[in-house]
């Protein structure tokens, strides 16, 4: 990846002596921010998260939390469990049969999967974006006001929200002399942008985007990761990510899943190894599957 | 020196030595088109054979006039023409709606791991090959119990109406399934309701495909005489169908009627009346096509 600039600034230990660890990748092209070490405040959390799809547990015993305005990201090998937990944050694994979550995830202390809770309004607080730019085939407009429309949002004026929506996602200045066009006619990443407006358009607290810039170009990508540096001012995100480089770009925190194989059956399931600020993770990890990974040494 | 390009042999492409010429594969072909011509030259002769039989009695007369017993070469096919019109609308009114309705429930909402679901799927896809008189049979008992008179619009359109009803709910299912999950995904991610997702995703998407199996549909009951010689079609109607439990007869049962008469000007009339109907199935299915490639899927 060409885009890495080296900013030794995230590795000052010098002063007083001692060697830093040399970086095992070198992070944050963003101004560097500082953090708690714990995520605060908790934006939502999992607690003994244990997924199933029917007999199978696809990931065990996850235990954490989510900060606000932060970009957490979750990285690991194929079959760790790192989409299957994402989607199980806003009840999209519901619309897999015989899916099922044990343990609790909670949005501002409340569980989720609670019997009182409509996944409908939790879907609305907690916006998706998937890994394949996913237009509706309609207009760039109608694709924007379809959820404030759908979901009886209180809106003013529909074209101020659809432009606003618009500006937010860094697309409006492309779009806003076609915006009765199909959004078919867009390229890849605005169609990405798009889907990211529209996820904006219902106002949610949190994004949760399963791998979306893994359909794109290295220019597209790169736009769409600024946009979400941009948008941690004002949403949750959580990403899951294949690409280390990019979890190491923009995630305040990292978390690395890796998935353990039964001897007996030869199933997978995912498990959280380590969750950490993303400085720590790229840099200093403390367990040694962690530091393998991010070597490439597996995954 | 020998000049670079006599050094590299170019490869031979004619000399490739897939066997597209071999006798076995010419054979094929010809039993291919044969088929072909089969199909093709026996549409053909009926075509012209009834043009020649009927081309003196094409003109408005065909149109306008009612049949006539006595007055053979005066037979119009008037009654027939606004008879097929009555009770094809009334079939389309239907058929069209359960159809659609029958095909979302099966597709979007029936759990298809349930016997019962899988019990009604089975039995839909027979119901498809059941021969057009089974239905005819089953719409004269179902009249005779509740005491419905056989002989009319309504009667005829219910028997059609069963007919078709089977290939509209799986040109609807087929339509429906064709829709990318991510369309779905999309809109529920954006907190809309499963009914309002299927209301203003999936079956607008779906719209162009249930058109063109309902056309398709149509037109084979607009062909179909079985089912309505069997409720008693009326064969010399001589006054304009006027509502639902109007008598009514419809241009295949006329044509049938015409064609078993003994004298000359009957089989000319019923010849005239075929390239009428002829002409009429081919505007149908042209449209089904031209709905079709209008409105392709764009994904």
């Amino acid at each position: 990846m060409a885009t890495f600039t080296t900013k030794p600034s995230t590795t000052q230990s010098s002063q007083n002596g001692e060697r830093a660890p040399a970086p095992l990748l070198h992070t944050l092209e963003h101004a560097p921010r500082t953090l708690p070490a714990y995520p605060s405040p908790v934006v939502m959390e999992c607690s003994d998260v244990n997924i199933y799809y029917g007999d199978f547990r696809a990931v065990t015993d996850v235990n954490m939390a989510f900060a606000k305005n932060e970009i957490t990201a979750l990285i690991g090998p194929s079959g760790c469990g790192k989409s299957t937990l994402l989607r199980s944050l806003n009840r999209m694994n519901d619309l897999i049969p015989q899916a099922r979550v044990e343990g609790s995830i909670t949005f501002h202390s409340k569980g989720i999967y609670d019997d009182d809770v409509d996944p409908i309004e939790v879907r609305r607080r907690i916006g998706m974006v998937f890994q394949k730019p996913n237009p509706f085939p309609k207009s760039i407009y109608d694709n924007i006001a379809y959820g404030p429309r759908v979901t009886g949002m209180k809106v003013d004026n529909m074209d101020d929200h659809v432009e606003q929506a618009l500006r937010r996602a860094a697309l409006w200045l492309e779009v806003r002399d076609k915006l009765k066009q199909s959004a078919y006619g867009l390229s890849g990443g605005q169609q990405q942008r798009l889907c990211i407006a529209r996820t904006i358009a219902v106002e949610p607290e949190v994004i949760l985007m399963d791998e979306p810039c893994s359909a794109l170009d290295p220019i597209a990508t790169s736009r769409i990761e600024d946009l979400m540096v941009e948008l941690r001012e004002n949403y949750s995100i959580i990403i899951v990510t294949h690409n280390m480089q990019q979890a190491a770009r923009i995630a305040d925190r990292t978390a690395f899943f890796t998935a353990d194989v039964d001897v007996v059956t030869g199933e997978r399931t995912g498990r959280l190894v380590e969750y950490d600020l993303t400085t720590n993770i790229f840099q200093n990890p403390s367990d040694e599957r962690t530091e393998a990974y991010i070597q490439g040494r597996f995954g | 020196m020998i000049p670079i390009a006599e050094a590299v042999a170019p490869p031979n492409l004619k000399a490739a030595t897939h066997s597209d010429r071999s006798p076995g594969s010419i054979a094929f072909l010809v039993a291919l088109w044969l088929a072909l011509a089969i199909a093709v030259l026996s549409l053909t002769v009926l075509l012209v054979d009834a043009f020649i039989d009927g081309q003196s009695r094409l003109d408005s007369g065909l149109l306008t006039n009612y049949t006539s017993q006595v007055f053979p070469e005066q037979a119009g096919a008037r009654a027939a023409i606004l008879g097929s019109i009555w009770v094809i609308s009334t079939t389309a009114v239907l058929a069209i709606p359960l159809g659609i309705a029958a095909g979302l429930y099966l597709e979007e909402f029936a759990d298809s791991e349930r016997w019962y679901n899988r019990l009604i799927e089975t039995n839909i896809s027979n119901l498809a090959a059941v021969p057009a008189i089974v239905y005819g049979m089953l719409t004269a008992g179902f009249a005779l119990a509740i005491g419905m008179e056989r002989r009319i619009v309504l009667s005829g359109a219910i028997a059609l109406a069963l007919l078709i009803l089977p290939v509209i709910i799986i040109a609807t299912r087929e339509s429906v399934r064709a829709v990318p999950q991510e369309i779905r995904h999309g809109s529920l991610a954006l907190g809309a309701t499963p009914l309002t997702t299927v209301w203003r995703q999936t079956l607008p998407a779906a719209i162009p495909g249930i058109a063109t199996g309902s056309i398709l549909a149509l037109s084979r009951a607009l062909g179909e005489a079985a089912p309505l010689l069997l409720l008693g079609g009326l064969v010399f109607v001589n006054y304009d169908p006027n509502g639902l439990m109007s008598g009514f007869t419809t241009l295949p049962i006329q044509i049938f009627n015409w064609a078993s008469q003994p004298q000359e000007a009957f089989q000319q009339v019923a010849s005239a009346a075929i390239i009428l109907m002829l002409g009429l199935l081919l505007v149908m299915n042209a449209v089904a096509i031209l709905i079709r490639n209008r409105y392709q899927s764009r994904w």
